[in-house]
C-alpha cells in the first residue's frame, strides 16, 4: 500500500513538472514555431537564482522565487531578441542557436557552482503521514502552486484578448497580422510567458531537487517527449501526456529493478508506441495541410 | 606511352579548365592534396589522432546531411546509427573474432538495419514531430546497454577492441582516404536523380508524390543510405579508440553533429566536412583553456549564426563566387562577364 502512495505521489509530482515545462514549451513553439532546446536551461537558470538568493545572500526564499521568475523571464527575452529573433526565418539556425545558448548556461553556472551537488531547504518545512507514507509539504505545495499556475494560464489563454491573441496567432500568423496583432510582439510576450513558466517550475521544483548544471537534460527529454505524446501545440494534450508519463516514470523507478537507468527509455517507448498508432499524438491537430 | 601522354593532357586540361578558374573547386583540391600529403611532413601522433578522428566525425557530419539536409527528414537521433555502428562492430569484432576489415561494414549493415527499423515508424511524422521523436531512440537503445551489462558493457562500454591497423600513419591513411571516398560518394549520391529527388521530397512532398515518384521508398533509402555511412564511422570510431561505450549514443552527440552540420551549411555535403575540419580541431586547441572551452565553443557558433543563418559555406561561396544569370554557371566574383556565355554579371 505504501508503494502504491509513494507512486501516487511520485507521479504526481513529475507530472506536474513535466506539464509546466510542455506547455511552456509547446506555447512558444505554437506561436513563433521556435523549438526551444534551452527551455529547460531557464528551468536550471531560474533554480540556481533561488540557491544564490537563497544560501548567499540569506533571502527568504519567497523573494528568492520572485527574484528568479522575474530575471530568468527578463534574461528569455533578452536572448530571444539579440539571438533569436534576427534569425527566425532559418528554422536550422534557429535550432542549433537554442542549443547553444544551453549549452553556455550551462557552461556559466559550472563556472560559477564548479559543478557540484547543491541543494535548497524546503520552503515549508515537516511532513504528515498518509497510510505510513511519509508526505512532505513542499510535494505537497509543489503539486498545487502547479496546479494554480495551469490553471491561471488557463484563464489568461482562454479569457483576456492577450490570450486571444496569442491562440490565434499559434492558429495562422499571416492572418492573425491581418487582423491588427502585432506578431512580433505577441511573439515577444510569449517568449516571456514560456520562460517564466519555466523558470516558475524550477522555483517549485527545486527543493525537491539536486542542483548541478547539467539538470536540464533530463526533463529536457522528458518534457520532448510530452509534447509530442500530446500533440505539438495542443495544451489540453501537453497537461494529460505530462501526467501519463510522470506515472510511467514512478513506476519504473519503484518497481523495475534498473529503475534509474530506465525510466527515460520505457517513457520514451511510451512515446513511439502513441506514436505509432496516432502520428500527429494524442491530441494534436494534424499538420498534413501544412506545406 | 602516347595513350598516357593523352590521359596526361586531359588532366591539364580539366585542371586549367574546370578547376583552376573557380577558388572553391582550387580550395577543394588544395584540401585533399594537404590530407594526403600531411603524413610526410609531420608524424607527431597527436596532431595525426586529431585527424583521424576529424575525418570520422566528418563523416558522420556529412552523413546527417544526406538524410535531414537532403531530404528534410530532421534527425536528432543520429548517434543512433554511430552508436549501432560502434557496439556492432565491436561486439563482431570480440566475439566472432571478425577482423576490422570485415567488422566495420557489418557494423554497417547493422545501422542500416536500424535505420529501416526507426525509419518505418517515423515516416509518416514530419517537420518537428520526427525531429522530437528521433531524439528518443538512442536513449532508449542506451537503456537497453545498461540494462544487459553482461552483453554489452553496461556503463563501461566494450574494451579491447582489435587495433583499425597497426601504426598510427596507416590509420591515418584508412580513415583519411576512406573520409574523402565515401564523402565524394555522398557527394555524387546527392547529385544524381536520386538526390534530385532527395532535394524536391524536403522542398514539397506531396508534389512529389503526385508526380508518381513513391517518396515512402526513397525517404526509407535516405535513412538507409545515412545509417550506412554513418554506420560506417562508428565502427571506424570504435576500432580506432578500441572502446565502444555509452558515450557513442549520448544526446549531446547527437546535438553535436547537427551542430556541425548546420554550422557549415547544409544541402551540400562539403559544408559539414568542413565544418567539422573547423570545429572539431578548434575544440582541441581550446583546451588550453579546458575551463572555458565549451562556452566559448558554443559562443563561437553562436555568433557566426547570428551573421550566417545559413551556415559558414554557403555565405563563403557566395562572396567568391557569383552564379551567371543567363547559363547558371558560377564564376569568380572578381570576373565581370561569364566565362562560358560571357554574358555580363552584375
Amino acid at each position: 500500500m505504501a508503494l502504491v502512495i509513494d507512486i501516487i505521489i511520485g507521479g504526481l509530482i513529475n507530472g506536474s513538472t513535466f506539464a509546466l515545462l510542455a506547455i511552456g514549451f509547446s506555447l512558444i513553439f505554437g506561436v513563433a514555431r521556435i523549438v526551444n532546446f534551452a527551455h529547460t536551461a531557464f528551468y536550471m537558470l531560474a533554480a540556481y537564482c533561488i540557491y544564490v538568493a537563497t544560501q548567499t545572500m540569506g533571502l527568504h526564499a519567497v523573494w528568492g522565487m520572485l527574484a528568479a521568475i522575474v530575471l530568468v523571464t527578463l534574461l528569455g527575452m533578452v536572448s530571444y531578441k539579440a539571438l533569436i529573433n534576427p534569425i527566425r526565418e532559418h528554422e536550422g539556425a534557429v535550432l542549433i542557436a537554442t542549443i547553444a545558448l544551453a549549452m553556455i548556461f550551462q557552461e556559466i553556472m559550472s563556472l560559477i557552482f564548479t559543478g557540484t551537488f547543491l541543494s535548497v531547504p524546503a520552503l515549508i518545512k515537516g511532513f504528515f503521514i498518509i497510510l505510513g507514507v511519509k508526505v512532505f509539504y513542499q510535494q505537497l505545495l509543489t503539486f498545487c502552486a502547479a496546479l494554480l499556475v495551469m490553471a491561471a494560464l488557463w484563464v489568461f489563454l482562454m479569457r483576456t484578448n492577450l490570450g486571444l491573441a496569442i491562440r490565434s496567432t499559434a492558429q495562422d500568423r499571416e492572418v492573425a497580422n491581418l487582423m491588427g496583432i502585432n506578431e512580433a510582439q505577441v511573439a515577444m510576450i510569449t517568449m516571456g510567458l514560456s520562460v517564466g513558466l519555466a523558470a516558475f517550475t524550477g522555483a517549485v521544483v527545486v527543493p525537491l531537487t539536486i542542483l548541478e548544471p547539467q539538470m536540464w537534460t533530463p526533463p529536457l527529454i522528458m518534457m520532448m517527449a510530452v509534447v509530442v505524446l500530446g500533440g505539438l501545440g495542443s495544451l489540453k494534450g501537453s497537461f494529460i501526456g505530462a501526467y501519463i508519463l510522470g506515472f510511467a516514470e514512478a513506476l519504473v523507478v519503484f518497481l523495475a529493478p534498473m529503475g534509474a537507468y530506465l525510466k527515460g527509455p520505457v517513457a520514451l517507448s511510451i512515446m513511439i508506441l502513441v506514436l505509432l498508432i496516432r502520428p500527429e499524438g494524442l491530441f494534436g491537430v494534424s499538420f498534413e495541410e501544412e506545406r | 606511352m602516347d595513350l598516357i601522354l593523352f590521359y596526361f593532357r586531359k588532366l591539364f586540361t580539366v585542371v586549367r579548365n574546370e578547376v583552376l578558374v573557380l577558388p572553391s573547386r582550387v580550395v577543394v583540391v588544395l584540401f585533399f592534396l594537404f590530407l594526403l600529403l600531411l603524413p610526410l611532413y609531420t608524424k607527431d601522433p597527436y596532431l595525426l589522432r586529431i585527424f583521424i578522428l576529424t575525418s570520422i566525425f566528418a563523416i558522420l557530419a556529412a552523413s546527417w546531411d544526406l538524410l535531414s539536409g537532403f531530404t528534410g527528414q530532421m534527425n536528432f537521433g543520429h548517434a543512433l546509427f554511430f552508436g549501432v555502428g560502434a557496439y556492432a562492430a565491436a561486439l563482431l569484432n570480440l566475439r566472432a573474432n571478425i577482423p576490422p576489415w570485415g567488422s566495420i561494414p557489418l557494423g554497417a549493415l547493422a545501422a542500416v538495419l536500424s535505420g529501416l527499423i526507426i525509419g518505418i515508424p517515423c515516416l509518416r511524422l514530419r517537420g518537428t514531430y520526427l525531429a522530437l521523436t528521433t531524439l528518443a531512440f538512442p536513449i532508449v537503445l542506451t537503456g537497453l546497454v545498461f540494462a544487459f551489462p553482461d552483453f554489452t558493457g553496461g556503463e563501461l562500454g566494450i574494451s579491447g577492441i582489435a587495433r583499425l591497423t597497426q601504426s598510427r600513419v596507416t590509420d591515418y591513411y584508412t580513415v583519411v582516404v576512406l573520409m574523402l571516398g565515401l564523402c565524394t560518394i555522398m557527394w555524387k549520391i546527392t547529385d544524381s536523380n536520386i538526390g534530385i529527388i532527395f532535394h524536391a521530397i524536403r522542398e514539397d512532398e506531396v508534389a512529389v508524390r503526385a508526380a508518381g515518384i513513391n517518396t515512402t521508398r526513397y525517404k526509407l533509402l535516405a535513412f538507409s543510405l545515412s545509417g550506412f555511412f554513418a554506420g560506417i564511422s562508428g565502427g571506424l570510431y570504435a576500432h580506432f579508440m578500441r572502446i565502444a561505450g555509452p558515450s557513442t549514443l549520448e544526446v549531446s552527440l547527437s546535438f553535436t553533429v547537427v551542430i556541425w552540420a548546420i554550422f557549415g551549411g547544409i544541402v551540400t555535403i562539403y559544408g559539414p566536412v568542413g565544418a567539422v575540419f573547423i570545429l572539431f580541431p578548434l575544440l582541441e586547441f581550446l583546451r588550453i583553456v579546458q575551463d572555458y572551452r565549451t562556452l566559448m565553443f558554443a559562443g563561437v557558433v553562436l555568433l557566426i549564426l547570428l551573421y550566417m543563418p545559413d551556415g559558414l559555406f554557403h555565405w563563403l561561396r557566395d562572396k567568391i563566387e557569383k552564379e551567371c544569370p543567363r547559363c547558371k554557371i558560377r564564376n569568380v566574383a572578381t570576373r565581370h562577364t561569364c566565362r562560358v556565355c560571357t554574358a555580363p554579371l552584375d
